[in-house]
């Protein structure tokens, strides 16, 4: 049940409470679980922490709302799911693996085959975002996996916005050095 | 390694690409609904219990005679929402049969009234 005062919202509150987040579950289920499979890379766990994700937010709803002061809660989710990862690799001592699951097949299915033109560039692009720090390559996740400007990746990670572009802009420099040595090396 | 100013450039451009959104799986999606609506469940039986201890409390009477209305509102919201999220679900496959605005609109239609047999029938008592 969505955290609430002693009383809890009234019926028709609740109602709407439950509208709302429907809405906002359609509206992001497809950025939670992309966050979700980049960060953990394989489906079957992206799968989970987007199914705790969602469970968790329900649950924190309400005050989600209230403090959000009408501003989009889109950071807000990503952040669950990205607490959700820490502890998930905390818990069971595990890593994201270097190749993430049929990344190939995946960037085949989502984009026309003009666009595609090398597939393996793309899996090598991948491999390199996983060679980053964890903030780095979380930021570029939401840059560019969601979308997501300076100031929503700010309010995910718990950064200002100044730190953030500094992070972004970091990340994609340590980026281009990974994938131009292995285009050398290759 | 500094690379060229064009290179960062492509290099996003590349990113994009790479990193594309992943489509969650429909199977995901029908466990995500379920989960919910046992949870709106569980809601409606923590007002059930609160229910039964606030008529042995006289000083709840007159709110414990609100409450069943409040749980059928609040079951009702959350109905509501599964429809919607189900119909939302149908949505591509309509726009692909749809001959025109006005069949797609037609179909929609049928597809809210379908989802909402369905979902009362599920959460109907008995």
């Amino acid at each position: 049940m969505p955290d609430a005062d002693q009383d809890g919202p009234g019926p028709s509150a609740k109602a709407r409470l439950d509208e709302q987040f429907s809405a906002l579950y359609r509206a992001h289920l497809r950025d939670v679980y992309s966050y979700s499979y980049y960060r953990v890379g394989n489906h079957h766990d992206a799968e989970d922490l987007t199914e705790q994700t969602f469970l968790q937010a329900y649950r924190h709803f309400e005050r989600a709302l209230r403090e959000s002061d009408g501003r989009p809660l889109r950071p807000w989710l990503i952040r669950i799911a990205h607490n959700l990862a820490a502890n998930y690799y905390r818990d069971r001592s595990r890593r994201p693996q270097t190749a993430l699951e049929d990344a190939g097949e995946l960037s085949a299915a989502h984009t026309t085959e003009a666009i595609v033109e090398d597939r393996e560039d793309l899996t090598r692009i991948l491999a390199c975002v996983q060679e980053l720090p964890d903030d780095r390559r979380e930021a570029l996740i939401m840059r560019f996996a969601l979308g997501m400007d300076n100031q929503e990746i700010a309010r995910a990670l718990g950064r200002s916005d100044g730190a953030t572009k500094v992070l972004i802009h970091r990340a994609i420099r340590q980026l281009e050095g990974l994938v131009g040595a292995k285009e050398t090396a290759g | 390694m500094t690379q060229p100013e064009g290179f960062a450039r492509d290099l996003e451009a590349r990113l994009r690409l790479a990193l594309t959104p992943v489509e969650p799986p429909e199977e995901l999606e029908l466990r995500l609904e379920l989960r919910m609506s046992e949870l709106v469940e569980l809601a409606a039986d923590e007002l059930e219990s609160w229910e039964a201890a606030a008529l042995r409390d006289p000083r709840n009477w007159p709110r414990a005679a609100l409450r069943p209305a409040a749980a059928v509102l609040v079951g009702t919201g959350a109905a509501v929402g599964l429809v919607l999220l189900r119909t939302q679900r149908r949505r591509h496959r309509r726009r692909a049969v749809a001959h025109g605005p006005l069949d797609l609109a037609e179909r929609t239609l049928r597809d809210v009234g379908r989802e909402a047999l369905r979902v009362f029938d599920d959460v109907r008592p008995g």
